[in-house]
Parts: structure tokens; sequence; C-alpha cells
């Protein structure tokens, strides 16, 4: 035995002889993971959630969360003089005159973006795939509790500088609350310490940044971690995957290699945007003065489609009782998303409710394979772009010489128009695709190879599929629709009454299937074509 | 390796089409860089007014009618003083191309003495601000950029952006990017508020504040790109399309990678 061997042997026993660790490492260190890319979308979050904090921890060192009123005199001449919020100022000397300071905001502003827009796609391929049934319905409840803490985090995170833009975004959220009625006038004085903007808002949204968010964060993170340890990652369905096991590669060495090469390369896309790609220019706002607004003024792109749907809101307002309801904040700010994030977070009791299916699934959907799911997944994405799409309404009029009003037009009636026709096409083709796998898995692949028998006969060859291919496109369930019978056997009248016609109509819609070959079919085939 | 080779690779289609998009990306911004039409100095005669008189009788009377008394589509012209026809003309947007929304800057139709000549017709007819030229405003030495900064953010970015990029005004209108303006037109439209724009008198922004403006678009023009490409100074939106595209898109790709070395 070498001395370094006999050193790291002593070390290990000594840690082991005092904490039992041993037998936990060798356990969960071997702990199998199944491999696919789309795995990898949560790391990209959990990644850039790192990035943010190290990121953050620096931009603490000098960011001064105060609106105290300070002369800037900082090297970046063209505010020079200008008077402006102590945590306007100190952005500026981060951006300026702290070395590095400027990377670092940026990398701490592109990996908020990249965050984000990692918890989304992660969110659509747990969705799509069905992995957030049973028993992983906590997970997902965590999941949509961190995509809405993401975005509260990262509207106050750009609203700390002061900037015209960020105070801008302030004032609309002032409006949202001031629009909950009755009390929402005395929750934006609870908010602001008073009248806006008042002189505690940033430090107070500062301590919730860096303190109070982060902290939830990580222990939801946590969580949602450890859920995915204690329930095995979900598989894609293939030959020799079952609901009972796991395939894939053990923990050590493999995922720690790759995993931990993978963080180096989120860390490396997001530092390379930092460095060449110039985000959120602050010194270009200017400081914020509540008189003074710029053309352009857009949220983030998380925030986007709650803009663009205030953007398209018509003028609603009514008068009672001594109170105003702003129904055009009310609606778009909190109504619309209420409903969405609600039906988001519902979903997977709804489908389990609707489909009478209370199993465990370890094994994943092909997203094909349950048509409605997948088409009313496309249908809210559909609606969130359009939403989006008008929050950027005055960039895409000035860019593509559109009108700004036509855009509103358009997505005010595409924002009910083309979600429905979203959910029909998507279906259709889902279902489509369903047909082209029973046709392939009869039939074999077309090969382009055309064959003259001797009779003359011109006969194109297609190739049998591999059993593990055939398996694979075969696999899925294919349950019947739930029937709500009006009377049981005896003739009286069921209980389940309306709540059973509901439950039968939308399992109905559910189950909705091009039927898969059974073995038979496929056997019979064989025997007669070949 | 042949090409026809490399043809049949996965990989042909996606790079196939990321070429084809940096080509036509980047031939559209040479396209579009093109410089603007330079102009010279204008000088004003007495007797260019009949000069003037007679291009105006064949180049705008058809819509400002016979005696600059303004039509169906055209307001009069009478009072507009020079100032109205240096911008309007020098910067191209008189003669209009066609009737669309806003009058567009493009190549100038009537040179540099074509608009002096019109310049001086027009401001025979009746007392108005008189053309400058940008020789004789001395913003450089005058202008001061911090208050300019400060007056450009209340006055002017509400319409042309925090960084005079531009922006959407309703329907189809929109405040024009002011880099590269010549300083004379700039100061040229503040006193006259062409189109859409509201005229700021020198009593709202006294002359040397407007130098001060003046001075604070050109700084923010010659500004280099701090902090790596610029994305066009138009806030979030552009930045929120590269991190879908490049960002996420390196990402992914490098997933889909990884999953497939491991096989």
């Amino acid at each position: 035995m070498k001395k370094s061997e006999r050193v790291a042997g002593n070390v290990a026993s000594y840690i082991d002889d005092r904490t039992g660790a041993a037998g936990w490492a060798k356990k969960n260190l071997t702990k199998v993971f199944p491999d696919h890319w789309s795995f990898m979308l949560g790391e990209i979050a959990l990644y850039s959630f790192i990035i943010l904090l190290l990121s953050g921890t620096f931009l603490t060192f000098w960011f001064d969360p105060s609106q105290q009123e300070v002369i800037y005199n900082g090297t970046y001449a063209p505010l020079s003089h200008v008077s402006m919020s102590a945590s306007y100022a100190s952005t500026l000397h981060i951006s300026f005159d702290v070395r590095g300071g400027l990377l670092m905001r940026q990398i701490h502003h592109w990996a908020a973006l990249i965050f984000m827009a990692a918890i989304v796609v992660h969110l659509l391929r747990v969705f799509f795939t069905g992995a957030f049934r049973k028993p992983r319905e906590a997970n997902w409840l965590i999941g949509i509790g961190l995509l809405t803490l993401g975005i509260v985090e990262g509207f106050l995170g750009y609203s700390l500088p002061d900037d015209l833009l960020s105070g801008t975004g302030i004032r609309i959220a002032e409006a949202i609350i001031q629009a909950i009625p009755v009390v929402g006038s005395y929750l934006s004085f609870f908010a602001f310490g008073g009248a806006f903007p008042g002189h505690v808002f940033i430090p107070r949204i500062y301590i919730v940044h860096v303190l109070l968010l982060p902290g939830i964060f990580l222990a939801l993170i946590t969580v949602h971690l450890m859920l995915v340890w204690y329930q095995k990652h979900t598989q894609y369905p293939g030959p020799g995957r079952k609901e009972t096991n796991v395939v894939g590669y053990p923990l050590m060495p493999v995922y720690m290699a790759k995993a931990g090469g993978f963080f180096f390369i989120v860390f490396g896309v997001t530092a390379f945007l930092g460095a060449v790609a110039s985000i959120n220019p602050i010194w270009l706002y200017g400081p914020y003065t509540p008189g003074q607004i710029s053309a352009g003024s857009q949220p983030d792109w998380y925030m986007g489609w709650l803009d663009g749907l205030v953007r398209m809101a018509p003028p609603l307002e009514t008068h009672a009782f001594g109170h105003t309801i702003s129904w055009n904040i009310l609606i778009p700010g909190l109504i619309i998303p209420g409903i969405l994030f609600t039906g988001m977070a519902l979903y997977p009791f709804i489908e389990s409710w609707m489909s009478r299916d209370n199993r465990e699934h370890h094994l994943l959907d092909r997203p094909r394979n349950v048509p409605n799911r997948t088409a009313l997944g496309a249908m809210s994405l559909s609606f969130m772009i359009i939403s989006l799409a008008n929050g950027g309404n005055d960039i895409i009029a000035t860019h593509f010489h559109l009108t700004i009003n036509g855009i509103m037009w358009f997505t005010r009636f595409g924002l009910f128009i083309v979600p429905p026709i979203v959910f029909i096409i998507t279906k259709r083709i889902c279902l489509s695709l369903q047909r082209a796998d029973r046709e392939i898995v009869l039939h074999g692949r077309e090969t382009g190879r055309l064959v003259m028998t001797p009779e003359g006969e011109f006969l194109e060859v297609h190739e049998e599929l591999t059993p593990e291919k055939k398996w694979t496109l075969t696999q899925h369930e294919q349950p019947a629709a739930l029937t709500a019978p009006s009377e049981d056997a005896n003739g009286t009248r069921s209980k389940a009454g309306i709540k059973g016609k509901v439950r039968a109509r939308m399992s109905e819609a559910h189950v909705e299937q091009i039927t898969s070959p059974t073995a038979t079919e496929a056997h019979e085939l064989e025997g007669g074509h070949h | 390796m042949r090409l026809s080779n490399f043809r049949r690779k996965k990989i042909a289609g996606p790079v196939l089409v990321v070429t084809a998009l940096l080509t036509v990306g980047s031939a559209f911004s040479i396209a579009s860089a093109l410089p603007s039409a330079q102009r010279t100095e204008v000088s004003a005669q007495s007797t260019l007014v009949d000069e003037g008189k007679q291009i105006f009788l064949k180049g705008c009377s058809s819509c400002h009618g016979l005696n600059a008394e303004g039509g169906a589509v055209a307001p009069s012209l009478i009072g507009v003083g020079a100032a109205a026809v240096d911008f309007q003309v020098g910067t191209g947007r008189m003669p209009m191309a066609d009737m669309s929304q806003q009058a567009m800057r493009k190549k100038p139709v009537y040179d540099a003495t074509q608009t002096a000549a019109l310049a001086a017709y027009v401001a025979s007819l009746a007392p108005g601000p008189a053309a400058v030229d940008s020789a004789s405003l001395t913003w450089e030495r005058d202008g001061n950029v911090a208050q300019g900064g400060e007056l450009f953010r209340t006055n002017c970015a509400m319409c042309h952006n925090f960084a005079a990029q531009g922006g959407a005004l309703t329907n189809g209108k929109y405040a024009p990017s002011l880099m590269g303006v010549e300083p004379q037109h700039i100061y040229e439209a503040m006193i006259t508020g062409p189109q859409s724009m509201p005229k700021f008198s020198d009593k709202t922004i006294t002359p040397a504040e407007k130098l001060s403006i003046i001075k604070w678009i050109k700084s923010a023009q010659s500004e280099p790109a701090i902090g790596g490409a610029s994305l066009g100074r138009v806030g979030p939106v552009t930045e929120g399309l590269l991190v879908w595209t490049l960002g996420l898109g390196l990402l992914i790709g490098i997933a889909v990678w990884l999953a497939t070395k491991a096989r």
C-alpha cells in the first residue's frame, strides 16, 4: 500500500468511526439516475441559482440600499453632479469604479434571466411528460412555488438600483397593489411607508431580496431535491424500464462528473453573456424621478406577459360606495395570474380526479400519448406567448413598422381565439403521431428501396422495427373512458350526479386515443405480409 | 472529409440554418447601416425667395396650396418659418413619399441651395422661427451633458426612449431615433414641433438648455458599448430575446450533447 493510500484510508476510518458515514455514502453514492437531456433542465436552474448566490454576495459588498439623496461625482461623466438616491449612485459605483463590478452585475442579471427560463423549460418538461403524477404532486407544488417566488425575486432585484426603468416598474407594482378593492390604498401605504415613492421601499425590498427570499429558495430547493432523491427520478419508457425500477447510471462517478462539469458549463455560458452582452445599462436609464418616463419601458421577460395583459386591458372602472374598482388593473394584474397559477398548481389533482387514477407513476408519458394534456399545455403556452408579445408591443411596432394599436387589437382577440385553435391543432397532431406510430409498428419503416418482383410488380421494402423499438412505441396504457351511469343495477339513481357526468365528460376527452396495435394484430400482419 | 459526406450528418441541417441566418442577418445590417446623406451649409440670400417660390409651385403646392395656404391633406405653411422648412426638407421628410401615418426621414429630394431657397420663400410669407445651422450652434462649448440628460429624460425620453433610440406612438406613428441627426435639425425640431412632437419654446426650454440636450444626445450617440453589445438600447425585450435564443439555446444544446456522449 502506498503512503498516500494509507493516509486516505486513515482519514476515512477516522470520519467513519465518528459518523458512520460509510454505510450512508455506500448506499447513496451508487444511487442510479436515468439519463436524458431533458432531465438536465432543472439542473440549469439549480446552477444558475448558485451563480446568483455567489455573484449577488459580491454585489452586496458595495451596494447601498438607501433612498438617501446624494450628488453623484463618480467617473461616469454624463451623470456628473446629478442628484440621485444612494442605491443608484452605489450601482453606478459598482458598474464603473469597482474592479469587475460591471461584469458581476451583468453575470448576476443574466443568471437571473437564465434561472427563470430554465425553470420554465423544466416545468414544461415535467408537465408534458406527466412527471407531476402521483407520488410527485408535492414536488410539482414546490416547483410552482419556486416559479412564483422567482418572478417576485427577479422583480425586486432589478428594482433595487432605483433607476428610471425600475422605478417605473415599482410604480406599476404600486398601481397593482392599489387596485386591490377596498384595502388597496392602505396596503400601498404600508408597503411604501406613506406616499409613493417614499424612503423605505428600497431598504425593505433589499432585505427581502437578499435574505428572506433566498432563504426560502434554499429551503424549497433542498426539499425539492430531497424528494427527487427519495421518490427516485422518473424515466422514459423503454425495454427493461418498469414502474418498479430505475435504469441508468450511478451517481458516483458518472453523475458526479457530469453534474459537476455541467455546472461549470452553465457558469461559463452565463459569464460569456455577462462579458459580451450589456444588460440593464442603468447609467443610460438615469436616476428615478416620478416625473420622468422612457418610451419602451418593459419589465424583464418573466414579467412581460403580465405587462402585456395590463397593456391590452380595456379601460374599465366602477365606482361604488366611495371606492373605485380599477378592473383594468385588477383583472390583468391579479385575477388572470391568480387563475393561471391556481390552475397550474391544481392540474395534477384535476387529472388524477378525472381519470380516477390513484396509482403511482414512475414511467413518463410520451407527450403524443396523452393528447389532451399536451394540447392543454400548448394552449396555455400560446396564451402566455400572446400576452408576452403584447408586453413588447412598442418595440415590435417600431422594429417591424407595425402599429401599436394593431398589435394590441390582435392580441386582445388573439388571447381568446388562438389558444382554443392551438388546443385543437395540438390534439390532432398528437393523434396523427399516434397513427404514425401504429403504422410504423404494423408495417415497418419505409426504406425507400423499390424491388421488382419476377412478375414485374414493384414493391417497396419495409424494414421491420426491432422488438425494443416496438415495445417503446406500444407500451403505454390506453385506459377506457369513465362512464357515469345514471342508475345502478337496482334502479337507484347514482349518487355521483352532475359531478359524475362532468368527470365522465372530462375523462372522455382525456383518453381520446388512436388504438395502439396489440400483439395479435402485429403478429397477424407479419404472417400475412411477409 | 468531402462536403457531400458532411451534408448527410445530423448536424448539417442546423449548421446550414445558422449559416443562412447569419448571412441574411449581416447582409441586412450592412445594408441598413448606410450613412445618411450629407448636407452642406445653407446660406440665405434675398434673391432666393423667387427661386424658392418656383420650387414650391412645382414640388409642394399640390398639397400645401399655391400660396402655401394649406389644403385638405396638408397644413398651411404661413408663419411656420424657415426652421420648419429646413427641418422637414433638410431631413428628407418633405416632400412626402406617400400618405402614410407620418413623414419619414429619407434621402433629401432637394439639395442645400434649393432647401435654402424654399426656406427663404416660406419665411417671406410671414415671420416665423429662423433656420439654424450646425456651425453656429455652440453645443460642444456651451452645453452641459448632465443637465442635458436630465432635460432629455424629463421632456424627450417618454417618446424618444431613454437612449434616444426612438419609440412607438399611437396608430403607427413613431418618435424617430435621434442617432446621427444633425444638431441643427434637433434644434429646429424643438423650436418648430414637427408632426406629433410638441413645440418647446425658449421659455419652456431655454436656448442654452437646448444646446445641453443636443450635447447629451451626441454624448449618448458616441458612448462606447459599455459592458458589451448594446442590444439596441431598447430595454429588456432584446435581453429576453437573447437569453431565450443564445443563452438557453447553448445550454440545452450542450445538455443534448452531453446526454448523447453518455450513450
